[in-house]
Protein backbone atom coordinates (compact mmCIF):
# COMPACT_ATOMS: atom_id res chain seq x y z
CA UNK A 1 0.00 0.00 0.00
CA UNK A 2 1.50 3.02 -0.95
CA UNK A 3 1.21 6.39 -2.45
CA UNK A 4 2.79 8.97 -4.25
CA UNK A 5 2.50 12.68 -4.80
CA UNK A 6 4.73 14.22 -7.17
CA UNK A 7 5.78 16.75 -10.32
CA UNK A 8 7.86 13.99 -12.00
CA UNK A 9 6.40 11.97 -14.95
CA UNK A 10 6.18 8.16 -14.05
CA UNK A 11 6.60 4.41 -16.34
CA UNK A 12 3.61 2.00 -15.23
CA UNK A 13 5.39 -0.70 -16.00
CA UNK A 14 8.34 0.38 -13.51
CA UNK A 15 5.95 1.00 -11.03
CA UNK A 16 4.44 -2.27 -11.11
CA UNK A 17 7.48 -4.05 -11.06
CA UNK A 18 8.35 -2.53 -7.78
CA UNK A 19 5.26 -3.73 -6.18
CA UNK A 20 6.13 -6.38 -3.93
CA UNK A 21 4.23 -9.13 -5.12
CA UNK A 22 3.75 -12.78 -4.06
CA UNK A 23 2.53 -16.24 -5.67
CA UNK A 24 -1.26 -15.90 -4.54
CA UNK A 25 -1.72 -13.14 -7.04
CA UNK A 26 -3.71 -13.31 -9.85
CA UNK A 27 -5.41 -10.41 -10.91
CA UNK A 28 -3.58 -6.71 -11.43
CA UNK A 29 -5.59 -3.85 -12.64
CA UNK A 30 -4.02 -0.75 -13.57
CA UNK A 31 -5.62 2.55 -14.56
CA UNK A 32 -4.18 5.37 -15.80
CA UNK A 33 -5.71 9.09 -16.27
CA UNK A 34 -3.96 11.61 -18.75
CA UNK A 35 -5.06 15.14 -19.88
CA UNK A 36 -7.33 15.06 -22.56
CA UNK A 37 -9.19 17.89 -24.88
CA UNK A 38 -12.58 19.13 -24.23
CA UNK A 39 -15.75 18.43 -26.14
CA UNK A 40 -15.96 21.68 -27.81
CA UNK A 41 -12.95 23.30 -26.72
CA UNK A 42 -9.58 22.81 -27.04
CA UNK A 43 -7.58 21.82 -23.90
CA UNK A 44 -3.45 22.60 -24.91
CA UNK A 45 -2.50 21.77 -21.00
CA UNK A 46 -4.02 20.99 -17.31
CA UNK A 47 -2.77 22.95 -14.44
CA UNK A 48 -2.58 21.19 -10.99
CA UNK A 49 -2.87 22.62 -7.92
CA UNK A 50 -2.43 20.54 -4.88
CA UNK A 51 -2.16 20.05 -1.08
CA UNK A 52 0.72 17.65 -1.01
CA UNK A 53 0.14 16.77 2.88
CA UNK A 54 -2.94 16.53 3.02
CA UNK A 55 -3.06 14.83 -0.28
CA UNK A 56 -1.55 12.26 0.87
CA UNK A 57 -3.13 11.18 4.30
CA UNK A 58 -6.32 11.29 2.19
CA UNK A 59 -5.19 8.68 -0.66
CA UNK A 60 -3.49 6.38 2.21
CA UNK A 61 -7.28 6.79 3.82
CA UNK A 62 -8.88 5.65 0.61
CA UNK A 63 -6.48 2.93 0.21
CA UNK A 64 -6.95 1.69 3.78
CA UNK A 65 -11.02 1.40 3.12
CA UNK A 66 -10.50 -0.25 -0.39
CA UNK A 67 -8.32 -2.74 1.60
CA UNK A 68 -10.91 -3.24 3.81
CA UNK A 69 -13.22 -3.81 1.53
CA UNK A 70 -11.73 -6.01 -0.60
CA UNK A 71 -9.04 -9.02 -0.66
CA UNK A 72 -5.43 -6.61 -2.04
CA UNK A 73 -2.29 -7.75 -1.89
CA UNK A 74 -0.98 -4.61 -2.77
CA UNK A 75 -1.96 -1.27 -4.30
CA UNK A 76 -0.52 1.63 -5.16
CA UNK A 77 -1.57 5.50 -6.06
CA UNK A 78 0.34 7.95 -8.03
CA UNK A 79 -0.79 11.68 -8.55
CA UNK A 80 1.12 14.43 -9.88
CA UNK A 81 0.26 17.62 -9.58
CA UNK A 82 1.66 20.98 -12.16
CA UNK A 83 1.43 21.75 -15.47
CA UNK A 84 0.45 18.90 -17.42
CA UNK A 85 0.60 19.13 -21.60
CA UNK A 86 -2.03 17.47 -23.01
CA UNK A 87 -1.65 13.85 -23.26
CA UNK A 88 0.69 13.60 -20.48
CA UNK A 89 -0.43 11.31 -17.75
CA UNK A 90 -1.93 12.67 -14.57
CA UNK A 91 -2.05 9.48 -12.04
CA UNK A 92 -2.75 5.72 -12.11
CA UNK A 93 -4.00 3.61 -9.53
CA UNK A 94 -2.80 -0.05 -9.32
CA UNK A 95 -4.54 -2.99 -7.18
CA UNK A 96 -3.06 -6.16 -6.75
CA UNK A 97 -5.79 -9.70 -6.31
CA UNK A 98 -6.34 -13.01 -5.86
CA UNK A 99 -9.31 -12.76 -8.35
CA UNK A 100 -9.57 -10.00 -11.33
CA UNK A 101 -13.31 -9.04 -9.48
CA UNK A 102 -11.82 -7.42 -5.99
CA UNK A 103 -9.01 -6.21 -8.14
CA UNK A 104 -11.23 -4.40 -10.18
CA UNK A 105 -13.70 -3.35 -8.52
CA UNK A 106 -11.31 -1.72 -5.65
CA UNK A 107 -9.26 0.44 -8.45
CA UNK A 108 -12.55 1.85 -9.61
CA UNK A 109 -13.19 2.63 -5.91
CA UNK A 110 -10.70 4.40 -5.09
CA UNK A 111 -10.56 6.25 -8.34
CA UNK A 112 -14.39 7.13 -7.63
CA UNK A 113 -13.32 8.51 -3.71
CA UNK A 114 -10.05 10.01 -5.37
CA UNK A 115 -11.91 12.63 -7.21
CA UNK A 116 -14.12 13.89 -4.16
CA UNK A 117 -11.42 13.76 -1.68
CA UNK A 118 -8.21 13.87 -2.33
CA UNK A 119 -7.18 17.57 -2.33
CA UNK A 120 -6.38 18.36 -6.61
CA UNK A 121 -7.51 21.24 -8.25
CA UNK A 122 -7.69 21.09 -11.97
CA UNK A 123 -7.31 24.85 -14.47
CA UNK A 124 -7.51 24.01 -17.89
CA UNK A 125 -5.71 26.19 -20.18
CA UNK A 126 -7.13 26.34 -23.59
CA UNK A 127 -7.26 28.47 -26.80
CA UNK A 128 -9.83 30.92 -25.93
CA UNK A 129 -8.45 31.03 -21.79
CA UNK A 130 -7.61 29.46 -18.81
CA UNK A 131 -10.37 28.33 -15.78
CA UNK A 132 -11.12 26.51 -13.01
CA UNK A 133 -13.00 23.11 -12.92
CA UNK A 134 -16.16 22.80 -11.64
CA UNK A 135 -16.39 19.81 -8.59
CA UNK A 136 -18.45 17.58 -11.26
CA UNK A 137 -21.63 16.22 -10.31
CA UNK A 138 -21.24 12.95 -12.15
CA UNK A 139 -19.17 12.46 -9.38
CA UNK A 140 -21.02 12.56 -6.59
CA UNK A 141 -23.33 10.12 -8.49
CA UNK A 142 -20.80 7.33 -8.49
CA UNK A 143 -20.22 7.64 -4.82
CA UNK A 144 -23.76 6.80 -3.77
CA UNK A 145 -23.30 3.07 -5.52
CA UNK A 146 -21.06 2.32 -3.00
CA UNK A 147 -22.72 3.16 -0.45
CA UNK A 148 -25.40 1.54 -1.57
CA UNK A 149 -23.85 -1.96 -1.59
CA UNK A 150 -23.00 -3.79 1.40
CA UNK A 151 -19.68 -3.00 3.03
CA UNK B 1 -2.84 31.84 18.41
CA UNK B 2 -0.70 31.84 15.39
CA UNK B 3 -1.93 30.15 12.86
CA UNK B 4 -0.71 29.32 9.71
CA UNK B 5 -3.50 30.06 6.31
CA UNK B 6 -2.92 28.26 2.74
CA UNK B 7 -5.09 28.96 0.19
CA UNK B 8 -5.60 26.62 -3.24
CA UNK B 9 -7.09 27.28 -6.49
CA UNK B 10 -8.92 29.86 -7.42
CA UNK B 11 -9.39 31.20 -3.54
CA UNK B 12 -5.47 31.65 -3.75
CA UNK B 13 -5.42 33.63 -6.66
CA UNK B 14 -8.09 35.92 -5.93
CA UNK B 15 -6.96 36.52 -2.61
CA UNK B 16 -3.17 36.58 -4.09
CA UNK B 17 -1.31 34.69 -1.66
CA UNK B 18 -0.50 30.94 -1.02
CA UNK B 19 0.85 30.62 2.53
CA UNK B 20 0.29 32.93 5.31
CA UNK B 21 0.75 33.31 9.18
CA UNK B 22 -1.97 35.16 11.24
CA UNK B 23 -2.30 35.79 14.48
CA UNK B 24 -6.60 35.78 15.41
CA UNK B 25 -8.79 35.04 18.83
CA UNK B 26 -11.23 33.71 16.22
CA UNK B 27 -12.88 30.45 17.84
CA UNK B 28 -14.00 28.97 14.60
CA UNK B 29 -12.93 29.05 11.27
CA UNK B 30 -16.46 30.56 10.41
CA UNK B 31 -15.11 33.47 12.49
CA UNK B 32 -11.56 33.58 11.08
CA UNK B 33 -12.99 33.86 7.40
CA UNK B 34 -15.62 36.83 8.99
CA UNK B 35 -12.26 38.77 10.40
CA UNK B 36 -10.16 38.03 6.86
CA UNK B 37 -13.24 39.72 5.20
CA UNK B 38 -12.91 42.60 7.42
CA UNK B 39 -9.16 42.76 6.11
CA UNK B 40 -8.87 43.47 2.66
CA UNK B 41 -10.96 43.20 -0.26
CA UNK B 42 -9.50 40.32 -2.10
CA UNK B 43 -10.50 37.90 1.02
CA UNK B 44 -14.11 39.32 0.01
CA UNK B 45 -14.12 38.01 -3.23
CA UNK B 46 -12.63 34.70 -2.29
CA UNK B 47 -15.40 33.83 -0.17
CA UNK B 48 -17.90 35.51 -1.88
CA UNK B 49 -20.03 32.19 -2.01
CA UNK B 50 -19.26 30.59 1.02
CA UNK B 51 -21.41 27.88 0.06
CA UNK B 52 -18.35 26.66 -2.80
CA UNK B 53 -15.74 27.09 0.26
CA UNK B 54 -14.10 24.02 1.95
CA UNK B 55 -11.83 23.84 4.93
CA UNK B 56 -8.95 21.77 6.21
CA UNK B 57 -7.96 22.03 9.94
CA UNK B 58 -4.56 20.18 10.22
CA UNK B 59 -5.36 18.62 7.00
CA UNK B 60 -8.33 16.70 7.67
CA UNK B 61 -11.81 18.31 5.97
CA UNK B 62 -14.01 19.72 8.39
CA UNK B 63 -17.34 22.04 8.73
CA UNK B 64 -17.04 25.74 9.11
CA UNK B 65 -18.26 25.62 12.43
CA UNK B 66 -15.28 23.86 13.42
CA UNK B 67 -12.91 25.12 16.93
CA UNK B 68 -10.11 26.72 16.08
CA UNK B 69 -8.44 25.39 19.52
CA UNK B 70 -5.35 23.63 19.06
CA UNK B 71 -5.31 24.04 15.43
CA UNK B 72 -1.83 24.91 13.49
CA UNK B 73 -2.74 24.95 10.12
CA UNK B 74 -6.00 26.21 8.05
CA UNK B 75 -6.63 25.57 4.58
CA UNK B 76 -9.38 26.95 2.29
CA UNK B 77 -9.92 25.54 -0.76
CA UNK B 78 -13.19 25.12 -3.74
CA UNK B 79 -14.60 21.52 -4.00
CA UNK B 80 -12.11 18.64 -4.99
CA UNK B 81 -11.66 17.85 -8.95
CA UNK B 82 -8.86 15.60 -8.93
CA UNK B 83 -7.77 11.94 -10.54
Amino acid sequence: MSVFIQKDNFDISLELSKLSFNDEIGAVVTFTGLVRSGSNKSVQALELDCYPEMAEKALLDIEKKAHKRWVLFNSLIIHRYGFLKLGEQIMMVATASKHRKDAFEAAEYMMDFLKMDAPFWKKEHTDIGSYWLDASKNDKVELIRWNDEKS
Amino acid sequence: MKIKLLYFSWLRERIGVAVEHVDTNAETINDLIAELISKEEGYGLAFNDISVVKAAADQVLVDLNFPLKEVKEVAFFPPMTGG
